[in-house]
């Protein structure tokens, strides 16, 4: 491990084929801290570089289910705890089928929301400073650049002979990345 | 840049020989022009747009001074002008949620030029929608009343009631596609980020990015949310048409009481709205030269989706008669008489003129690939979608049971400038939109460029 304050050492490519090749090789030489930096998804990428698969659908399956039976209880306590008063056409106070609507639309509005913003806040935005805007090539990444960066946290990281492996992967070039 | 700002108009989803970089060009360019360099035609349809919008806040202005007396509607005619457009708004709205959850989750990948403008479009026509029930409150400034919240008058909304439905699926709707619309503008944000020269432009797209970096974990979260957003969306999109032909379904309304109202209505919200997608999308490939993106292939299935749709409502029209008598009821009948040959007579035959006749044409492949043609199809399409809600609710409360209490519909000059108004806001909404944000999704785009790619490969391979 090397005392120079650095983020990590970021390798440039071109295409996605290319730098799903880099994070495969870059895992199977036994590097754990690195992300990939790309401007559109690319399939498999999460998976070569060894992430674990996001449990969103859970939470939001959750917050979907909150959000039926707070719409339900919002209801059912108005028409039946706080105003049992008014009778339409002998139906029943828990008029339940009249309910399902706004049921609907309270859990859909619950889900959606856990969707997107539970989404931002696991990825830590908005977060206006991050290393990785320090690498020189970054503003190609919103256009047509892909960079593989190993962090200098990683415990095999040393600057001489993971600069040399990411030479080796045949990048457009290997920048350090200042923290 | 050299293939794509060549206008070639193609058949397929994208025109071939585009790169990451060009598209990013073509596309961030008209929004990081600087702003005194501004196309005139911009400032000019702005200009229009915002001289509508004067005229909505004088109506709104009179509106409130003097109260709903300035419009038409009175008994037995009490919803009039603002539920139609009400109506009319959101249904055109509807075409956007349908084009980018619906066409997402059925993997059709022509939606990717189109979805970024047609969402857009939604957000623009739901708050024009969601104006209209407010300003017909009567007193629009004690509209949060529809909301349940704690109140010292101590009451509830009516949750039995549709038009407390219409409430929660609006305000949901609005909610869900705004948020939808920008997590999906989040990573564009960030290319404008990088791209911006001057260093407001740099400031507020960087704020509005929200420091998104594109990093793998991101793009996975990214994509699951964007999945499962539009899971919900889908099902949203439905259920808000549905809660809005219940507000006339539930009632005795002849004319009204029709178990046909809640698919009718969805399929003539997406019929409308795919015409507004066409009115739109014709002249903005022109004006900003994205006949590579928006190509012919997208027009042609905007148009066969608004023939399905078209063909939908023209059996909901067929089944509204046929019940009408089927049913043996009197005033059944008579609603039907009224429709055919009554005295708004002129409003059902131009509905199904525009409605039905005008879209035949598109069963042709040459009709569908040719820009004005659908330009104007879809214009009358528009207007025949505005009539079609007049006869339902205006023309149907003229006549309804006692003819005691039957009186015609005479809409106001206040009515016609509150409607041609809200055009106006939905229009200034949208040459905003143009100018400072991206029209196309530049990340989705690159994406189906990348997988076109690929493909085109492997086929020259085999």
């Amino acid at each position: 491990m090397s005392g120079s304050a650095i983020y990590g050492l970021a390798a440039e490519f071109s295409t996605p084929e290319a730098i799903l090749t880099a994070a495969g090789q870059a895992r199977e030489a036994g590097y754990t801290k690195m992300d990939a930096y790309t401007p559109f998804p690319v399939a498999d990428l999460d998976e070569a570089l060894g992430m674990q698969p996001t449990r969103l659908g859970w939470a939001v399956l959750f917050a979907g289910t909150i959000g039926a039976l707070l719409g339900f209880f919002m209801q059912w306590y108005a028409n039946v705890i706080a105003w049992p008063l008014l009778n339409i056409g002998g139906r029943p106070l828990n008029d339940w089928p009249s309910f399902i609507v706004i049921t609907f639309e309270v859990s859909v509005l619950f889900a959606a929301f856990t969707a997107g913003l539970l989404m931002l806040a696991r990825n830590g935005l908005p977060q206006p400073y991050h290393p990785i805007f320090n690498a020189p090539n970054f503003a190609g990444v919103s256009r047509d650049k892909f960079l593989l960066c190993i962090e200098a946290t990683d415990g095999q990281f040393d600057l001489r002979e993971t600069k040399a492996f990411l030479m080796e992967l045949k990048p457009n070039r290997v920048d350090e990345v200042a923290l | 840049m050299a293939t794509t700002s060549k206008r070639i108009e193609t058949d397929r989803v994208i025109a071939p020989g585009q790169t990451y970089g060009s598209l990013d060009d073509l596309i961030t360019k008209p929004v990081l022009t600087p702003l005194l360099k501004t196309p005139l035609g911009w400032f000019l349809g702005f200009g229009f747009s915002l001289a509508l919008l004067m005229l909505f806040m004088v109506t709104v202005y009179v509106l409130i001074t003097t109260g709903m007396g300035i419009f038409g509607n009175n008994q037995p005619v009490a919803w009039a002008f603002p539920i139609i457009n009400l109506v009319w708004w959101i249904g055109i709205g509807h075409a956007g949620t349908m084009i980018s959850a619906i066409l997402l989750l059925v993997r059709q990948d022509w939606r990717t030029s189109i979805n970024r403008f047609a969402e857009a479009m939604t957000l623009f026509a739901v708050a024009c929608a969601g104006l209209f029930p407010i300003l017909h409150l009567g007193r629009p400034w004690v509209f949060y009343w529809l909301m349940p919240y704690p109140n010292t008058m101590d009451l509830w909304p009516q949750f039995r009631s549709p038009l407390a439905w219409d409430v929660f699926a609006i305000t949901a709707y609005a909610s869900v596609s705004a948020l939808f619309w920008f997590i999906g503008l989040l990573p564009d944000l960030a290319t404008l980020r990088d791209r911006a020269q001057h260093p407001v432009a740099r400031l507020i797209y960087g704020a509005l990015s929200l420091g998104w970096r594109g990093s793998a974990k991101h793009w996975q979260r990214y994509t699951r949310a964007y999945l499962l957003l539009a899971a919900l969306a889908a099902p949203l999109v439905v259920s808000v048409h549905t809660t809005i032909s219940f507000d006339f379904a539930v009632t005795q309304v002849p004319g009204w009481n029709n178990t046909i109202m809640p698919p009718y209505f969805v399929a003539g919200a997406l019929f409308a709205g795919f015409a507004m997608v066409l009115i739109l999308a014709i002249p903005l490939r022109k004006m900003f030269g994205f006949e590579g993106l928006i190509t012919l292939k997208h027009l042609d299935n905007s148009a066969k989706v608004m023939l399905a749709t078209g063909l939908f409502v023209a059996y909901g029209y067929l089944i509204e008669l046929f019940i009408g008598w089927y049913s043996g009821t009197e005033f059944e009948r008579y609603m039907v008489l009224n429709r055919l040959f009554g005295d708004y007579t002129w409003a059902f035959w131009t509905l199904i003129a525009f409605n039905v006749l005008a879209i035949q044409p598109l069963w042709f492949k040459s009709v569908r690939q040719t820009p004005w043609a659908l330009f104007v199809i879809a214009i009358l399409v528009s207007i025949g979608m505005w009539l079609e809600r007049f006869v339902i609710i205006s023309v149907s409360l003229t006549r309804d049971f006692m003819p005691s209490a039957w009186h015609n519909y005479q809409p106001t000059t206040w009515d016609f400038t509150l409607f041609l108004g809200s055009i106006g806001l939905f229009l200034t909404l949208w040459f905003l939109f143009l100018r400072f944000l991206p029209a196309i999704a530049t990340a989705e785009v690159k994406e189906l460029i990348h997988h076109d790619a690929v493909h085109h490969a492997k086929e020259a391979k085999s």
